[in-house]
């Protein structure tokens, strides 16, 4: 069971307290989009052995969404984050690159 | 024969005599006994039947590795299956019966079955003989399997659990688990430094093996430094010491399961019998020991054929012998400790056989002086098969098994080396090297769990790391004890060595096979995993048929599957997997340990949650009454709602049929609070409301409802309801009694994380409000009467509040908001008022609406209603596949906007096909009722030869109104079927043919809400 601190609250909150919301940073096609696109948007998810970027939810807690940046092979946390931004603030990528120099995830990188 | 020798017996206590059953007879053993050590001392070698071949079965081991000994251990509602006897203590009355076996435990029909099925029972069996023809597999060989394979029988379900449990957390900076004399130093040590340190041990009694096997620490005999140590730890205001409880399992980020028994030993003293300890660790220090692993020869499950550690134990603390004439085999020293304190204690040692060419060091000089003979190089070829041990054939180590000489002997003890406990190292992402000296995998330090800061939580300590001399486990312990407190965050201390004492060891050999070259006839007798019956011949044929990996080689087989996980069979398992694939053991490298360590009781995983606190009941302001008016309960989510309201004497049909007349025709009361009411309020809730309904909500003038649904964002129909504009940023959404969380959930993700920037709150206001439908034709009267008693209130004419709108007001003096919508077709008020005056106003109602004929209703009169009306719900015509075209809802698409959430999902190609099942309602040609999900059938079969399915009933009721069956469903091309009658098969062997026919079976211009 992880721990994860909401950025929100602050609190450090236990798995039991939390909901996980799948991958982070999706950008959402609409009406207009490609089939492809669309398709991509609705079912492909990233499942990496390493560094990944997760929605939360402090479901049990304050109700805040936020984003955690952790490596699902070691269980490390590198940060936690707001969920109101379309990529992880540089602070954040700073953290990762700290412990995993070279990282990358989808297009963003260290 | 196994008894009890008049010495020793270091935990028992001979002056108090404890009565047991086992098979309903009576026996006796002491206090201090497990169920096990008592049930050798009375001679009862044969514990249970193999769960494949139904062989006889003996004790193993002495700890909660045994895989054979499981029994049924209670009565009535204590009756628990599949309970080790190595690890239940024994208790004045305790009851055992022995399982697997039919008619008894000595005669048993299955082992003259498996005797002559068993050249067909090998690895993959079931795949390979069950398949063809196919109704063999259900009438003939399942009802086999299933009669004959098979651990313990479930308990009673009648009967509830006796017990209670519960959950306890607990917070350390150091927990160490495993309370032998390396988790004792280990604590010791981490205490030292200041660390808030929990220290577990899963038996009832402290030192684990080191009191059995010898040596000494800081000068005293390993029992003595127990108990010190024990006091001083004891005596430390920063250490917690738990004996009875087992760490099951070790999880991410310091959590680990602890598992005390508090009453198995003392049933009937009160108080929860198991508490699971939900604990967090900064560090956790596995000293968990080592586990001593089987030889591999023929014969080596018959009764009477015991781990030679084991059986040590059985002597040293409980003053038990399994045999007069015993054999010794072994690759290792450790066993000679076995043969050594068996022949002090008066047992015949008739054999010592040591598989290494070269022998044994110091000890086995010792056991040559004291006359024990042995001899080197040699093996068991094979154990006589029985009930118990007879004969022991003994041949050369490295041969084919010829040669055999044939000794007469009643127990053989039997020691293949140590591997190291390495479970909860490795449930939480432990990695493993192989040792090749002690040929077992260890702990590898460099490679630890990490936990959330990326540095290792996890540390092994004694010959939980790998070495097994008492001077480097005692070391090993400290060094741990003191790497976890600093890891911890306390100052780093300098350990002082650990002084002791011991008798030094020649190496160990590898044995894999005994003999290491033994043929075919051997190897299928020869046992791996006990418990699953898998057999080194199993293993080997898996290798031939391709099985590489060893994850596919356990299911394949089974080895290392059954309940005791494989503590004994894995490395002997893997080292024969290996060595059929030709491959080196590292290579093949082990299957996954995951968690529990050992069994654990679902009692104790549900706790206190159980009866009425098992989930927290949603009840309504106006719940008391409904129970005291002969409400008939369903659940609805956490909420219960009345299903009907039962009158006297009257059966459940008949009080829905009454309820649906009597709204049609007079006045109905619904208790709605349940709905969900979520409160949108913003400058940009409107353009928030458009997104997630599929209608345009922002256009809505505030006083005017609207009713909306709601897809999610692959476009299928999540949810609807009727939205109220307040004011001119304030919408009321009303949602489904299920989906209140859910919705306000889906709207907080949406506002959160996409459109974070628009400026909208959400508030779930459900329980705020209680919330009344006044139903049929007399709905207005019974409000006006309210109004008129109370000197004025609200207008409620047609002119003043028309169909689709609300308004705030008072009505009969209570302060409301009356929405005029309907959900029945009938003239229909649902009148919100504060919870808090939900029973007043119904209590109002009730009495006013004497004269107008009131009853109150229940959800099934509201389904019928609706269904007579076509109207759709949420969860009977969607299921999570259906989407708004599907049910001809096509009205509350908007066409002007140019997104929602599931639209774009809905221009899918499969979302446009005309081929997608239909909404229809169907009328049976009879008048009769059609079953509930029944589907219909057409022309030609599908590739499974079944006919082809076209559609299927969604809503099904008996319309008292109608006095016929009428239905809803989803059908092929339903909407272009008008007036076609097809066929649903119901699971009763009847066809039920229905007319395909408008959905909207009464009232269909509506005329009656519209007055």
């Amino acid at each position: 069971m992880l721990i994860l601190e909401c950025p929100y609250c602050g609190v450090h909150a236990e798995e039991t307290e939390l909901h996980g919301g799948g991958e982070a940073h999706l950008k959402r096609f609409g009406p207009g989009s490609s089939d492809d696109d669309f398709h991509d948007y609705l079912f492909m998810r990233e499942n990496p052995r390493g560094v990944h970027l997760e929605r939360w939810r402090h479901v049990n807690g304050c109700g805040k969404w936020f984003h955690a940046a952790r490596c699902t092979q070691t269980l490390e946390v590198f940060a936690t984050y707001s969920a109101q931004t379309t990529e992880p603030p540089q602070e954040v990528k700073d953290k990762i690159s700290a412990k995993r120099p070279g990282w990358s995830w989808r297009e963003f990188k260290g | 024969m196994s008894t009890r020798l008049a010495k020793q017996g270091r935990l028992i206590d001979r002056s108090k005599q404890v009565e047991f059953s086992f098979n309903g007879t009576k026996l006796k053993g002491f206090a201090g006994d497990t169920l096990a050590s008592a049930l050798l001392a009375n001679d009862q070698m044969l514990v249970g039947r193999s769960f494949k071949y139904h062989r006889p079965r003996g004790l193993v081991a002495s700890g909660s590795e045994e895989p054979n000994a499981l029994v049924g251990l209670g009565v009535g509602d204590r009756f628990e299956p599949n309970q080790r006897a190595t690890t239940t203590e024994l208790f004045s009355g305790l009851s055992a019966v022995s399982q697997n076996h039919w008619p008894s435990l000595n005669y048993d029909i299955g082992e003259l079955n498996s005797k002559f099925f068993s050249r067909f029972l090998t690895a993959g069996f079931y795949y390979k003989m069950f398949i063809h023809p196919r109704p063999l597999w259900k009438h003939v060989y399942e009802p086999f399997i299933r009669q004959s394979a098979g651990l313990g029988k479930a308990p009673n379900k009648e009967l509830k659990d006796a017990d209670t449990y519960e959950h306890f957390y607990f917070f350390a900076d150091v927990l160490v688990i495993g309370g032998g004399v390396a988790g004792l130093q280990a604590a010791k040590t981490a205490a030292a430094s200041g660390a808030k340190v929990l220290l577990l041990e899963e038996k009832s009694y402290w030192g684990g093996r080191t009191p059995v096997d010898g040596g000494t620490i800081e000068g005293l005999e390993a029992e003595a430094w127990v108990e010190k140590t024990l006091n001083e730890l004891n005596a430390m205001d920063n250490v917690t010491i738990r004996n009875r409880t087992m760490a099951s399992g070790v999880y991410d980020h310091g959590y680990v399961l602890g598992y005390e028994r508090l009453t198995d030993h003392a049933p009937g003293q009160g108080g929860p019998r198991h508490r699971l300890w939900r604990i967090r660790a900064s560090q956790v220090v596995t000293a968990t020991g080592a586990i001593e692993r089987p030889l591999s020869f023929a014969g080596n499950d018959v009764p009477g054929v015991m781990l030679a550690a084991s059986m040590r134990d059985y002597l040293v603390n409980w003053g038990v012998t399994p045999g007069k004439k015993v054999v010794v085999a072994t690759n290792n020293d450790d066993a000679y400790r076995t043969a050594i304190a068996l022949h002090e204690a008066g047992v015949e040692i008739v054999r010592l056989v040591d598989a290494r060419e070269s022998g044994g060091g110091e000890l086995a000089d010792k056991a040559r002086e004291l006359g024990i003979r042995v001899e080197c190089g040699r093996a068991i070829a094979k154990v006589k098969d029985g009930k118990r041990v007879t004969k022991v054939a003994i041949c050369a180590q490295n041969g084919e098994g010829g040669a055999r000489e044939e000794i007469e002997a009643d127990a053989v003890a039997m020691s293949g080396g140590w591997s190291p406990v390495v479970h909860l190292w490795s449930h939480c992402g432990g990695k493993l090297i192989w040792d090749e000296a002690q040929a077992h995998f260890r702990p590898d330090p460099e490679r630890a769990p990490t936990s959330h800061d990326g540095n290792a939580f996890v540390v092994t300590a004694g010959s939980a790391s790998g070495p097994l001399s008492l001077s480097a486990v005692m070391a090993d312990a400290a060094a741990a004890g003191a790497k976890a407190a600093e890891a911890a965050g306390r100052p780093a201390q300098s350990v002082a060595a650990v002084e002791t004492s011991e008798v030094s060891e020649a190496p160990m050999e590898a044995v894999w096979f005994m003999p290491a070259k033994a043929d075919i006839q051997l190897r299928m007798k020869t046992w791996l995993d006990y418990q699953n019956d898998v057999k080194v011949s199993d293993v080997q044929l898996a290798a031939r048929e391709g099985y590489e990996s060893v994850e596919h080689t356990k299911r394949y087989t089974t080895l290392g599957m059954a309940t005791d996980q494989g503590k004994l069979s894995n490395i002997n398992g893997l080292a024969v997997l290996a060595d059929s694939l030709g491959a080196e053991i590292p290579q093949v490298g082990t299957t996954t340990f995951r968690p529990p360590y050992h069994p654990i009781s679902m009692g104790a995983i549900g706790g206190e949650a159980r009866g009425e606190i098992f989930q927290p009941l949603r009840k309504t302001p106006m719940y008391e009454w409904h129970d005291k008016n002969g409400a008939d309960w369903e659940p609805v989510g956490h909420w219960r709602r009345p299903f009907t309201y039962l009158r006297p004497g009257e059966s459940k049909h008949d009080a829905v049929n009454r309820e649906v007349k009597n709204t049609r025709e007079n006045l109905g009361l619904l208790d709605a609070s349940t709905l969900g009411k979520l409160i949108v309020k913003g400058p940009d809730a409107g353009k928030f409301l458009d997104m997630l309904y599929t209608n345009m909500m922002s256009t809505l003038k505030p006083g005017k409802c609207r009713y909306g649904l709601m897809c999610s964002e692959n476009g299928f129909l999540s949810d609807d309801g009727v939205v109220a504009r307040i004011d001119d940023d304030t919408w009321l959404c009303h949602t489904t009694t299920g989906g209140a969380d859910r919705i306000h959930a889906h709207m907080e993700e949406w506002l959160q994380t996409e459109w974070w920037d628009w400026k909208v709150y959400v508030a779930n206001v459900t329980e705020q409000l209680a919330q009344v439908a006044v139903v049929g034709p007399n709905a207005r009267k019974v409000l006006e009467k309210l109004n008129a008693q109370a000197g004025g209130g609200m207008d409620l004419s047609k002119e003043a509040l028309g169909f689709m709108e609300w308004k705030d007001g008072e009505i009969g003096g209570f302060k409301a908001r009356a929405y005029r919508i309907s959900f029945s077709g009938e003239l229909s008020y649902e009148i919100a008022v504060a919870a808090s005056e939900g029973q007043a106003f119904w209590d109002a109602l009730m009495e006013a609406g004497k004269e107008f004929g009131v009853m109150p209703y229940g959800t099934e009169c509201l389904h019928i209603l609706r269904a007579e009306k076509g109207f759709i719900m949420i969860g009977d015509e969607t299921d999570g596949t259906v989407i708004p075209q599907d049910l001809g809802l096509h009205w509350a698409l908007s066409k002007k906007k140019e997104d929602y959430i599931g639209k774009r999902a809905q221009q899918r190609s499969y979302m446009d096909n005309p081929e997608r099942w239909q909404l229809v309602g169907l009328e049976t040609v009879d008048g009769s009722v059609l079953p509930d999900g029944a589907y219909a059938v057409g022309q030609g079969v599908n590739a499974n030869g079944q006919k082809n399915t076209i559609g299927r009933v969604t809503s099904t009721y008996y319309s008292a109104n109608l006095d016929r069956g009428i239905a809803m469903g989803l059908v092929k091309h339903g909407p272009k079927r008008m007036g076609e009658v097809i066929d649903f098969p119901g699971l009763d062997g009847k066809i039920y043919k229905a007319k395909i026919v408008d959905p909207v079976f009464y009232d269909k211009e509506g005329e009656k809400q519209n007055v």
